[in-house]
């Protein structure tokens, strides 16, 4: 589904502080699968799913999404692929505080301008499912972390797309709610998703979730393998 | 079309949502932006209601006015003028007018002693201006004395003050017969202050003006479209001061606006990136900054203008009267007609909405473009 070829991403080039951040990644993404990378701090995971996810491009290397190469496209049409491809959990669940959590859910439908009635159905359903449907009026920051968290994948979801990214998701919840987090993760790829996650908690990495890790290291893939426990 | 307006209300609705989560920020800025808009607003509507009740006022004054001068001063007009005039083609009528000033040493001002021949007047009876009745606090039949320039006293009683809609031009004004002007200033029969001439079609004036020069060379007529041109300018200099003192305030404005985009908050930046990262395009986050921008210039616009209407025409503008009116001891008291210039609110709305519009279009723009993967690094 998603291919990447001889990937490299320069920050600050030119610079004296020129970083390296992806050195040559080569990487196949196989659709309806749960993928994880795994690394150190500065391993360069999240630097990757940012490109892979159209949030970035890549100094030079190709991206090819469904056998189309979308390395090269104009801002508005790479927004377009991530709108409608990508739905991001991210680290820090980055809600609009001020706004409800159904308001919050709502937000990536915005920009297609479609029917008024349908959207809030379906944010509604999609917090019900979830188990916040008594939540959807409250405004994000009195909700709890979990909470937070499961507003933020509700709005990953609202524009139904087939390709979930979340970049380190487990790393602020405690066990039980990280074990939460990947039965809904679970319920998703169940449904035909293909998940991509970037943590380096064994939690998750380790689990029967997850169909192949990917280890990094200085903007490298260093090891890719299907872990003992995968049980899909 | 129909996805292109829902998404307009989209953008709208989340502009409205932001707005009032920053609602401190928001009304403050609406509040200096609709101090500017109601300052020069009202200065606008002032002006342009002087200019108008002037004019409407000066449509009945006669077409021409003949002045004799002597040595380049005003002087009066010797007996036998008149008469000279004779009959001139398109002139309806002619009349010897009697007026002059006075100052009172009481109150400090000046007076403008005339005989109205469409009002007579039986001797020792004055009617006074609103202005004047107001500042010596005089009322019908009431007496008031003057001290004419011969050094004798004279008394008069009220019969009469002057309507305060004509305020504008007779805040001053006294009106007496010309037994008692004659008397008062010591002016002999026959002469007169100036001359009035009354011309019934506009294209004839400036040549029976031109004849009047040849025939009297040492006198000078003064047309009624050159007091109009006069008045005009005056507003016109005095709405010029005001106007330039105001638009350094609009500038200062711009300035605050560019500073508040600019500055961004760190909030601000967060959530625009967030945006993009959730599939916002920079256009969107445009589009949205310009419905906030267009609703906050639109309710500042509104609430500006409609207080400055209700400054100038409700509390006879008491915040700019001093400096608009003129100086003076006798201010006049006036209502003012309400009346609105399509082409001044035009005017307005261009120099106040788009200078706030391109001061925080180009930040907004630069915070819109930036990668949206920043925002995947916290």
């Amino acid at each position: 589904m998603i291919e990447l070829r001889q990937i490299h991403k320069t920050f600050n080039a030119g610079r004296e502080n020129e970083f390296h951040a992806l050195n040559g990644i080569d990487l196949h993404l196989p659709a309806e699968r749960v993928t994880a990378l795994r690394g150190p701090s500065g391993s360069g995971k999240t630097t990757l799913l940012s490109i892979i996810g159209c949030l970035a491009r890549p100094t030079s290397g190709r991206v090819r999404l469904l056998e189309r190469d979308i390395s090269g496209l104009p801002e508005r049409f790479l927004t377009e692929v991530r709108r409608r491809t990508f739905g991001f959990v991210f680290q820090q669940f980055n809600l609009i505080s001020g706004l409800s959590a159904s308001e919050n859910v709502m937000l990536p439908a915005y920009p297609l301008g479609g029917d008024r009635h349908a959207l809030q159905a379906r944010a509604e359903q999609l917090l019900t499912g979830l188990r916040l449907a008594h939540r959807r009026t409250t405004r994000v920051e009195l909700l709890s972390g979990g909470e937070q968290q499961r507003v933020a994948i509700a709005r990953a979801l609202i524009n139904e797309p087939p390709v979930i990214i979340a970049d380190e998701p487990t790393a602020n919840l405690d066990t039980a709610l990280a074990m939460e987090f990947m039965a809904i993760i679970e319920e998703l790829a169940s449904t035909g998703r293909t998940v991509l996650l970037s943590s380096h908690d064994p939690l998750l990495v380790e689990s029967s979730l997850v169909d192949r890790v990917i280890d990094m290291r200085d903007g490298r893939i260093v090891d890719a393998a299907v872990p003992a426990g995968a049980g899909r | 079309m129909n996805a292109w307006i829902e998404k307009q209300k989209y953008l709208i609705d989340f502009t409205l949502a932001s707005l009032a989560r920053r609602k401190a920020k928001s009304l403050g800025l609406l509040l200096v932006y609709s101090l500017i808009v109601f300052l020069l607003a009202s200065v606008m509507l002032f002006t342009h209601a002087l200019r108008h009740a002037a004019n409407e006022f000066l449509a009945g004054a006669p077409e021409i006015v003949l002045q004799r001068m002597v040595a380049g001063r005003h002087d009066l007009i010797p007996p036998g003028y008149l008469e000279r005039i004779g009959r001139l083609r398109g002139v309806q009528e002619k009349q010897g007018r009697l007026w002059g000033y006075y100052y009172d040493p009481v109150v400090k001002a000046n007076y403008t002693f005339m005989v109205a021949d469409d009002r007579p007047l039986a001797p020792g009876k004055l009617v006074v201006g609103a202005g004047l009745a107001r500042t010596r606090g005089v009322a019908p039949g009431n007496l008031i004395s003057f001290r004419a320039y011969s050094g004798k006293l004279f008394t008069f009683s009220i019969a009469d003050i002057l309507p305060a809609k004509s305020e504008l031009v007779s805040a001053d004004l006294v009106l007496l017969s010309e037994a008692d002007f004659r008397a008062f200033f010591d002016i002999p029969p026959g002469h007169y202050t100036d001359i009035t001439l009354r011309v019934a079609n506009p294209l004839e004036v400036r040549n029976i003006a031109g004849k009047l020069a040849q025939q009297f060379p040492d006198s000078r007529p003064i047309l009624r479209e050159e007091i109009l041109r006069t008045y005009d300018s005056i507003f016109s200099w005095r709405e010029g001061i005001v106007l330039a003192l105001a638009t350094l305030a609009l500038l200062a404005f711009a300035i605050l606006a560019w500073e508040k985009a600019s500055g961004l908050s760190a909030d601000e930046r967060r959530e625009i990136g967030i945006l993009k990262a959730i599939g916002w395009e920079t256009g969107d986050v445009l589009r949205m900054k310009f419905w906030e921008g267009a609703l906050l210039s639109l309710s500042a616009f509104l609430l500006g203008y409609l207080a400055a209407y209700v400054h100038v025409f409700h509390f006879a503008a008491s915040f700019l009267s001093p400096v608009l009116k003129g100086w003076a001891v006798l201010y006049p008291r006036f209502e003012l007609s309400p009346v609105i210039d399509g082409l001044q609110v035009t005017t307005l709305f261009f120099f106040t909405v788009f200078p706030y519009a391109a001061a925080t279009l180009v930040p907004i723009w630069r915070t819109a473009i930036t990668d949206p993967d920043a925002v995947l690094r916290g």
